[in-house]
């Protein structure tokens, strides 16, 4: 799938991975399990919003269902 | 009384929830054979009142009949959208209407106590309707009754309730009990406007199909005084009432309607008594700056909803309109509203086939647009109750993510569905609509609803009379000359209203994307079906009788 803006990246697409994965784990640190799905919740709606085309979030919300 | 003692009575203050109509002796009823009408309208509620002056007003002669001999019991439908207001313009009660009815446009969504969102559903100046007005059903209908009243053409029948319905090819036999006896009578069409539990779906075998949620509500209406504003005040989860949602709406004659979410498990029975409404009110009214304040229980109902519909509103001569057709959830105010677009797209239809101006496929795009409309309302409505009432976990965990980002953030408050309110549906699909063959921008596209803006004589909208296609020429020049020569020349019954490009028209002007010798052909349901920069004679006849589907 190409990169255009009505399509999802899957493709790497991030300069340091690590540091990512990193952040997103210690984002979690410290919270209950019902709070960690909250936040994942609020996190969800806030790169929707970032993203904001429909197209793509669509492709990416297949793309989590196949698995 | 008779229907004409309540338009004699109309300068008194009426409770109209005590006025007991007379049922009387037709003629018809002892006729050696079955009379024949043009329209026979069952149900005299607010749709079925609506359409039955519709048509009068276009000079068709209606047989109302309801199986009851008064009007609306309790508050049941409040808001009234700007639309609907603009519809009861049309039949002549819109004043009466607006002037009774509470105007409001802001609403404001609290969680837990915090405001997290507001909207205002009329941002702009120069409409002549506000956005909605909350009014008891019971004035809708009688104010609606009132303008019956004045309209010889409507025959309205009480107690006449309808046992048969056979379909006859070119008319439909309907029987009818009465306190005398059965009797026939036939009918060139027959409407539908007898509710949720449509008697005429049944008795041809159909039925309205769709999603059932497994919530109940109650529905308190309270009187009291205190300094409310009147705005739609929405709160999910409040301290007074929690794990719910509760929603606020002010009400004529200083009555309050509080909608509070019960969950499934509720029992109907138990939770319509008074002392179990009392203290869900009191406790509302004392986490608001009103605690203490007295108040007296006027009217409570529990409530299910369902979102369904008809596949088809029309079958054959027997067309359906309101909720016999639909049915949506109260949050967005889509029932009473979209069935008046219903019974407004009706009737100008019925009334061109009834002249032979049109064959009886206009009829088919009446059942079209609704049912699209209805699609639209549906979709509306269910969306609003999955958020308000969320299914599972997962909803809920979101729904409740959007409410808190809400505090902080504006995209999701954007999110936040606590009812997106009723506008009209723009019918964009129609076979009634000439598509664009110029260049235009903004709203006003075929299918919508010509928006409204203030013209030197008062309000546009206002000046289209209202039973007959009207078109729009903007300009004073040459071009809007050769506009309305176009017009002339397509000898077609249409109404030219002259719509000048000066200062006091400017708004006019950009709702409708106007240039010198713009032109809109209207429907007379006001839906914009053609627009044109320069029509001639050939277009515009070739859109009016697409319009009539003619074509």
């Amino acid at each position: 799938m190409t990169a255009t803006a009505d399509h999802l990246t899957t493709a790497p697409n991030m300069p340091s991975p690590d540091d990512f994965y990193e952040a997103l784990i210690d984002a979690h640190q410290d919270l209950t399990t019902e709070q960690s799905h909250a936040f994942n919740a609020r996190l969800v709606l806030l790169l929707a919003n970032h993203i904001g085309s429909l197209p793509v979030l669509r492709e990416a919300l297949a793309a989590a269902r196949e698995h | 009384m008779k229907l004409n003692d309540l338009a004699s009575a109309g300068a008194q203050q009426i409770d109209y929830q005590q006025v007991v109509f007379d049922y009387a002796l037709h003629a018809d009823q002892r006729a050696a054979a079955p009379v024949r009408h043009p329209v026979v309208v069952v149900g005299a509620g607010p749709i079925g009142l609506a359409l039955a002056i519709d048509l009068a007003q276009q000079q068709v002669p209606v047989v109302l009949l309801d199986n009851d001999h008064r009007l609306s019991t309790g508050s049941r439908a409040i808001c009234f959208s700007k639309r609907s207001l603009e519809i009861f313009d049309r039949l002549g009660c819109g004043e009466r209407m607006t002037a009774k009815g509470v105007s409001w446009k802001l609403g404001r969504v609290f969680l837990q106590g915090e405001q997290v969102y507001e909207f205002d559903l009329l941002p702009e100046e120069g409409h002549q309707r506000p956005a909605f007005v909350n009014l008891q059903q019971y004035y809708v209908e009688g104010f609606l009754a009132e303008r019956a009243a004045e309209l010889p053409l409507i025959d309205v029948r009480w107690k006449n309730t309808v046992t048969g319905v056979e379909p006859q090819g070119d008319h439909v036999l309907l029987t009818i009990e009465t306190p005398d006896g059965p009797y026939r009578l036939q009918a060139d069409w027959v409407a539908a406007c007898d509710g949720s539990r449509s008697a005429v779906r049944r008795l041809i075998g159909q039925e309205s199909t769709g999603r059932v949620f497994k919530d109940r509500f109650l529905i308190a209406d309270v009187k009291m005084d205190v300094a409310f504003p009147a705005e739609r005040w929405f709160w999910f989860d409040p301290a007074f009432h929690p794990g719910q949602s509760v929603l606020l709406h002010m009400q004529p004659d200083g009555v309050w309607r509080i909608d509070f979410q019960l969950g499934w498990q509720a029992d109907p029975e138990e939770e319509k008594k008074p002392e179990k409404i009392v203290p869900r009110v009191r406790a509302m009214l004392d986490a608001s700056p009103f605690k203490g304040t007295e108040f007296t229980l006027e009217w409570a109902s529990v409530y299910t909803f369902a979102c369904q519909r008809m596949a088809s509103f029309r079958h054959g001569r027997v067309l359906f309109a309101g909720d016999s057709a639909h049915g949506v959830s109260p949050f967005g105010a889509r029932g009473a509203n979209s069935g008046l677009q219903d019974a407004e797209n009706l009737a100008w239809k019925l009334a061109a086939v009834l002249r032979d101006e049109a064959p009886d496929a206009l009829l088919d795009s009446y059942a079209r647009e609704r049912e699209m409309a209805a699609d639209e309302n549906i979709r509306n409505s269910t969306r609003s109750t999955d958020f308000i009432t969320p299914k599972s976990e997962a909803s809920r965990l979101f729904r409740d993510a959007v409410l808190h980002l809400a505090r902080r953030h504006d995209f999701a408050r954007r999110l936040v569905n606590s009812g997106r309110l009723s506008v009209p549906a723009t019918l964009h699909d129609s076979v009634l609509n000439t598509p664009d063959a110029d260049a235009f921008e903004g709203a006003m596209v075929p299918g919508a609803v010509a928006a409204d803006a203030p013209v030197a004589e008062g309000w546009l909208l206002r000046g289209l009379g209202g039973t007959r296609f009207a078109a729009l020429v903007f300009g004073s020049g040459e071009a809007a000359g050769r506009s309305a020569q176009a017009l002339a020349g397509a000898d077609r019954p249409i109404e030219v209203l002259r719509v000048p490009l000066d200062a006091a028209h400017a708004l006019a002007a950009r709702r409708y994307d106007a240039r010198e010798g713009t032109t809109y052909l209207l429907r007379p349901d006001q839906h914009v079906c053609a627009r044109w920069r320069a029509p001639t004679a050939e277009a515009v006849r070739a859109a009016f009788d697409r319009a009539l589907a003619r074509a």
